[in-house]
């Protein structure tokens, strides 16, 4: 709480049951009171939330793609070869996937650092880090845009494909887009974010919560991407 | 970097912890992101497979969650309000194996 700016205008005084307590007596407590629970800034919280909500809409997009694969009657197309790639005479199978997925966790790991510097206030290298983290994330739609083309060019449509099952195409085109859409919205909000702590935005108030609320997002469109990578590519 | 965990209050007010940290966990990250491109690659299949993939995604999940999200570090009130309700989701995927085996099967009497 303590010198955080967003948190302590208009608060009722803190009740002093539970202050300091973790664990499930911190909880009891947290819950019980009449006051602020998460202790953390409001922008935190409604980040929390709202990735919350999105893990609903993610969770019931695969969901629904699970069950329709489960009731095809028709064979579902090997995805390790529909994603596989020919690179200098090798047939790689997978291997567009496996380097998407190389290029998110790295993009994840530089927003860490750029969290990490943010509250360091080295907001030259906070901004830096979170604009390549913005590049690897343009650099993943850049290959998902590639993918989705190769896939369009060999016939797959949502309402069908010349390899098995018509779902197929159905769940690649949604779940994929989806994500594809997060990643998009996330790489201007980074940016956006980044420019404002390069001016020096934050400074006066020394408040850089923005940093971590926009890795929040950020970590959060990696995270999806790990159920997409094992349940849609590697099943 | 020791001077990253230094004058900071409480786990409550700013999420600061070693950049080794997170160097560790971008390396296990990785790491578990190529042992689950060999279960494709070696093509494993069966129950050793299906383990495998779920496994190394919820331990990816876990990492990701936990230290790069910070939520090991938030509150317990915080933590269930984000962990609890998706167990939800677990019970609607459940319930759609079985709806789905239904349709598999109903499809498979009467309409091919």
């Amino acid at each position: 709480m303590g010198g955080d700016g967003a948190t302590t205008a208009g608060q009722a005084p803190q009740a002093s049951a539970g202050e300091g307590q973790g664990g499930w007596h911190g909880l009891a407590a947290d819950l019980a009171g009449d006051r602020q629970m998460f202790r953390v800034s409001w922008g935190k919280a409604m980040m929390w939330i709202f990735l919350l909500s999105d893990t609903f809409i993610f969770g019931s997009f695969l969901t629904g793609y699970m069950s329709v694969r489960i009731a095809a009657t028709t064979p579902w197309p090997n995805p390790s070869e529909v994603f596989a790639l020919t690179i200098a005479g090798q047939h790689l199978p997978l291997i567009l996937i496996a380097v998407m997925t190389f290029v998110l966790i790295t993009s994840s790991g530089t927003m860490a650092l750029a969290v990490n510097y943010a509250y360091r206030r080295e907001r030259g290298r906070c901004a830096a880090l979170m604009m390549t983290t913005a590049a690897f994330g343009a650099l993943f739609v850049g290959m998902q845009a590639f993918e989705w083309s190769k896939l369009i060019a060999e016939g797959v449509r949502p309402w069908g494909n010349p390899m098995g099952s018509a779902q197929f195409g159905a769940s690649f085109f949604m779940i994929t887009g989806f994500h594809g859409m997060h990643v998009t919205a996330g790489v201007i909000y980074l940016l956006v974010v980044a420019r404002r702590v390069l001016a020096g935005r934050y400074e006066s108030t020394g408040n850089y919560d923005i940093v971590e609320i926009a890795g929040l997002y950020w970590h959060f469109v990696d995270l999806v991407w790990v159920f997409i990578f094992a349940l849609f590519y590697l099943w | 970097m020791s001077t990253a965990t230094e004058a900071v209050p409480a786990a409550d007010a700013h999420q600061q912890h070693p950049l080794g940290l997170y160097f560790k966990i971008w390396g296990l990250l990785f790491l578990l992101s190529a042992l689950s491109y060999m279960v494709d690659v070696f093509q494993l299949q069966g129950a050793l497979r299906w383990t495998l993939i779920v496994a190394l995604m919820l331990a990816k999940a876990g990492l990701i969650v936990a230290v790069f999200m910070h939520l090991r570090w938030e509150r317990l009130v915080l933590i269930c309000v984000v962990v609890v309700p998706p167990a939800a989701l677990l019970v609607l995927a459940g319930l759609m194996v079985l709806e789905s085996d239904y349709v598999f099967t109903a499809r498979m009497l009467y309409f091919r």
